[in-house]
């Protein structure tokens, strides 16, 4: 009898991403923002999460794709992590899935764009599912700003 | 085995810190009084609980010391013996051990390697036999490794060796045995640090207070209710009574939060009798410590961040403030020295004041001092009050301390002070008489946590500037714009009463606009004046908007690394605005362009009226120049044949050091052509040359100039701004057109030029 996870799943580019449920506190539709000068380029700024100040990441600058087309949607996921809350922002957001332990492979050493924030692959049906580490966020956003 | 995994093990870390300081300060009253059975019974109670909780948790260290220190209280405790200082010394070196312990278990999830052995001999020692009997034979046993061993603190060893004199003596022996002074402090310091982070998260509030929030919050609910009946129900008689109500409810609501997170002072004062007994034990002063106002409250974020600034001067005070023992009865002052602490509430402010009777700070020795490092000129000096004098010592690298101490003195200084205490918006002051003492006062607002701001606006966003940092707002209308803003080295000034004042383009600095986008001509100049620490600075935004009392907020660990920013907040309408921090914003500022700084004095040393002394120099084509004497070394006169090449540098040997060359007239912009530049002496009728060699450097320079005409005392008026590179300005000296240069920026463009003649 294997174990399963329950992932929330989201959309960025190409990519299809998992989060494991828990780390996801809510989903909110794209919000006001106050940008903040001088921070780090993946940092779209600021929101106001019910008086909770939450800074704002955008997936496609994370991880260095082709900005969003100009008047399509985007959602906020807004995720806990050993160092608070931070927001996410992505194309769509798919179902909550279960996947069996079984499913799981380490990513392949040959993965581009996300390697450095994915932990690990699920395969599931026609797709491959890419488990994120939410703590890793910082520190590719460190990594990031060092190379640039 | 992690504690801070497990709620017990916090629990213990927690419970055993805060027992550790009752014992601290309840071991003093009993080493004192010498025997106080509330005190014995007090000290003996915590050391009981952290020896149950260590041996609950399988820590053998805490448990092993703990227990010694509890087998030896027990006697104290039956009146079986009574605490000499010798007891007391050892028991605090447990104490100190302890700490460490802790601390160790935070950081590194173990108690650490540090060899207790002998403490916890000495321990039973002491608890075994008479104290007479017993002080030989521990003393070899305990001594020898004890002074090696940083986990034992001083006083046991010295303590324990010394043949027991009394507490209060004329002639405490001057510490004579102090192993190694630098190490125990380590340790402390260190213990100091690790304990805080999680200690400090941790706020014990009254059950009362806590169930007056409950209330409000319900009454908060039910104005909700209501407010959201009338909405849904659309009846708009009852809305206004609810929103009214609701009003109320929340300003209480506030005013008891804050109270729940006021602390009294006492929560650091509490520390300080230690500090003190333990200062006074290793510099040999007797020190008495006086205390006022310890229940004043303050906010506990303002009580972490004075915490560390107050600690700083009192150590000061105990140890360059406070005379000998000897010393201060030759002055006919008593013996004992006094520290007095005073903490009271002014004004909306809390006032904080540490004085000494000591010897006061000498005026002239800091004007002396301050000449010496080159912080001021003699001529300055002589103009300064002592009253401003004495607050030099705030400077960056000053330090007046003739030999530097282990207890302070070490480089980080009262500038560090002042700048902690100026960042949550305090200011301090220094009140010195010679011979009767010093008295710091701090002045801190009550609370970081609510602050009035000025909302500015910038290319879209709104900024929030603290109070506290304000000076004045100037606003330029029309025309004036232009020409209000001069430049000086290619850095903003505006002329402010005759003052200039470098300007900060809030747009430039935080990079707000898009690159290559090009901005419509302003209309009007909005400059906020700010004052981050002791150097005023003008910040130009694009509109200011209105003052508002703001609650500020963190940014979060994901922007922490942002030192312009000192948090964020939300406006009425919803939106989140940044609070902009001074003081980051004036560093960042000065980091990218440190030629500002030099540009504003040399500026404000030619700048109107001002008594200056200029070299005057005639340009080649029949020009007049000047260069402030006061950057000039020597002049010389060189024979052309004198003249050396080098790596491409024309070069003298002067006084058996190599003197490159740069030719004035080469280097300034509009002259130079790139051939003259590279070689400048060929003309043969020119037999010798006039060299200015520059002192600003370390090796110095020597600048060919054309020919040299004179020296110049008297006002300069500076007519025009800069206008071209290496110059700082035009004005009219002994009734000719004088272009002033900059002898700095000259030499920076003589070696750049050669530089790019280099590459070419």
């Amino acid at each position: 009898m294997s174990n399963q996870r329950e992932l929330c799943t989201f959309v960025v580019a190409d990519l299809f991403f998992g989060m494991e449920v828990g780390k996801v506190q809510e989903i909110l539709r794209a919000q006001e923002m106050t940008r903040v000068p001088l921070a780090p380029t993946a940092v779209r700024g600021l929101i106001n999460l019910r008086g909770q100040i939450v800074a704002t990441v955008d997936m496609r600058r994370l991880l260095k794709v082709a900005p969003r087309a100009a008047g399509t949607q985007s959602l906020n996921v807004i995720i806990r992590t050993g160092h608070g809350l931070l927001s996410l922002i992505v194309d769509d957001v798919g179902d909550v899935v279960d996947v069996p332990d079984s499913d799981f492979e380490t990513p392949p050493e040959t993965m581009r764009e996300a390697r450095e924030l994915v932990v690990g692959v699920y395969k599931v049906e026609e797709k491959l599912l890419l488990l994120v580490d939410p703590e890793k966020i910082m520190q590719l956003m460190r990594s990031n700003e060092i190379r640039s | 085995m992690n504690l801070l995994e497990d709620e017990v093990g916090r629990m213990f870390l927690i419970e055993s810190s805060e027992n550790l300081d009752l014992f601290d300060q309840d071991l003093l009253v009993l080493e004192k009084s010498g025997d106080s059975p509330e005190a014995v019974t007090r000290v003996f109670r915590a050391i009981h609980t952290i020896k149950g909780g260590a041996s609950f948790l399988g820590l053998g260290k805490i448990e092993s010391l703990a227990h010694a220190g509890e087998n030896l209280l027990g006697r104290l405790r039956d009146g079986q013996m009574s605490c000499t200082r010798e007891v007391a010394g050892a028991l605090f070196a447990m104490g100190d051990a302890l700490r460490e312990c802790l601390a160790n278990l935070q950081t590194i999830a173990s108690e650490g390697e540090t060899d207790t052995s002998a403490l916890v001999a000495t321990l039973k020692a002491l608890e075994a036999g008479a104290a007479g009997a017993q002080d030989a034979s521990a003393t070899p046993a305990a001594t020898a490794p004890v002074a090696n061993s940083a986990a034992v603190s001083e006083p046991a060893s010295a303590v324990v060796s010394e043949p027991s004199p009394p507490p209060t003596v004329s002639h405490p022996a001057p510490a004579p045995e102090m192993p190694a002074p630098a190490v125990v402090r380590a340790t402390e310091g260190n213990v100091a640090a690790a304990v805080a982070p999680n200690i400090e998260t941790t706020i014990r509030i009254d059950v009362e207070v806590l169930d007056k929030l409950l209330n409000l919050i319900g009454e908060l609910v039910l104005a909700r209710n209501q407010i959201l009946q009338c909405t849904m129900t659309e009846d708009l008689v009852t809305l206004p009574a609810a929103s009214q109500r609701l009003n109320l409810v929340t300003s209480e609501l506030q005013q008891h939060t804050m109270k729940a997170r006021m602390q009294p002072i006492d929560t650091i004062w509490s520390k300080y009798p230690r500090v003190i007994r333990d200062l006074s034990q290793r510099t040999g002063k007797q020190i008495r410590l006086e205390v006022a106002g310890a229940e004043t409250e303050l906010d506990r974020t303002i009580i972490e961040a004075i915490k560390d600034p107050l600690m700083h001067l009192i150590r000061n005070s105990a140890d360059h403030g406070l005379e000998l023992p000897d010393t201060r009865v030759e002055k006919g002052k008593v013996a004992q020295g006094c520290i007095s602490l005073r903490a009271f509430h002014q004004g909306g402010q809390v006032n904080i004041e540490i004085s000494d009777d000591g010897r006061g700070i000498d005026p002239e020795r800091i004007k002396a001092t301050a000449i010496q490092r080159g912080f001021i000129t003699p001529d300055q000096a002589s103009r300064i009050s002592d009253r401003d004098a004495v607050n030099l010592i705030f400077l960056p690298g000053f330090s007046t301390a003739e030999k530097v101490t282990n207890i302070s003195g070490r480089g980080v200084g009262m500038d560090v002070v002042k700048t902690n205490i100026e960042r949550i918006g305090g200011a301090i002051d220094i009140r010195s008489k010679l011979g009767t003492g010093t008295t710091f006062s701090i002045k801190i607002p009550l609370t970081l946590a609510i602050i009035p701001a000025l909302i500015t606006s910038c290319a879209g966003d709104r900024y929030a500037i603290p109070q506290v940092n304000l000076q004045e707002l100037v606003r330029i209308e029309g025309a004036k714009c232009k020409t209000a803003v001069e430049y000086v080295y290619g850095a903003p000034v505006y002329r402010l009463r005759g003052k200039l004042l470098p300007l900060i383009y809030l747009r430039k600095e935080l990079a707000l606009d898009e690159p290559g986008v090009v901005l419509p001509e302003a209309t009007s100049l909005e400059i906020v004046i700010v004052q981050a620490g002791d150097h005023p600075f003008g910040l130009v935004v694009d509109s200011v908007l209105d003052t508002e009392e703001i609650v500020v907020k963190p940014l979060g660990n994901y922007l922490k690394g942002l030192s312009s920013f000192a948090g964020a907040t939300i406006m009425g309408d919803g939106k989140v605005a940044l609070i902009l921090d001074v003081l980051g914003l004036a560093q960042r500022a000065r980091v990218l362009s440190d030629v500002r700084d030099r540009a504003a004095q040399a500026a404000a040393a030619v700048s109107k009226g001002s008594q200056t002394s200029l070299l005057l120099l005639a340009a080649p084509d029949g020009g007049q120049l000047a260069v402030p004497l006061s950057t000039v070394a020597r002049l010389e006169e060189f024979p052309v044949d004198r003249i050396e090449r080098s790596g491409g540098t024309e070069c003298i040997q002067y006084r058996g050091d190599i003197l490159p060359l740069i030719k004035l007239s080469a280097a300034l912009p509009e002259r130079r052509t790139g051939a003259r530049a590279v070689s400048a002496f060929v003309d043969p009728n020119i037999k010798s040359i006039s060299v200015v060699v520059y002192s600003g450097l370390e090796h110095p320079i020597g600048i060919v100039v054309h020919e040299i005409i004179d020296i110049y005392d008297g006002p300069v008026e500076v007519r025009r701004g800069k206008g071209r590179e290496g110059s700082v300005g035009t004005a009219i000296i002994q009734e000719r057109i004088t272009e002033l240069l900059s002898l700095d920026e000259v030499i920076r463009l003589g070696q750049a030029q050669r530089h790019a003649a280099e590459e070419a």
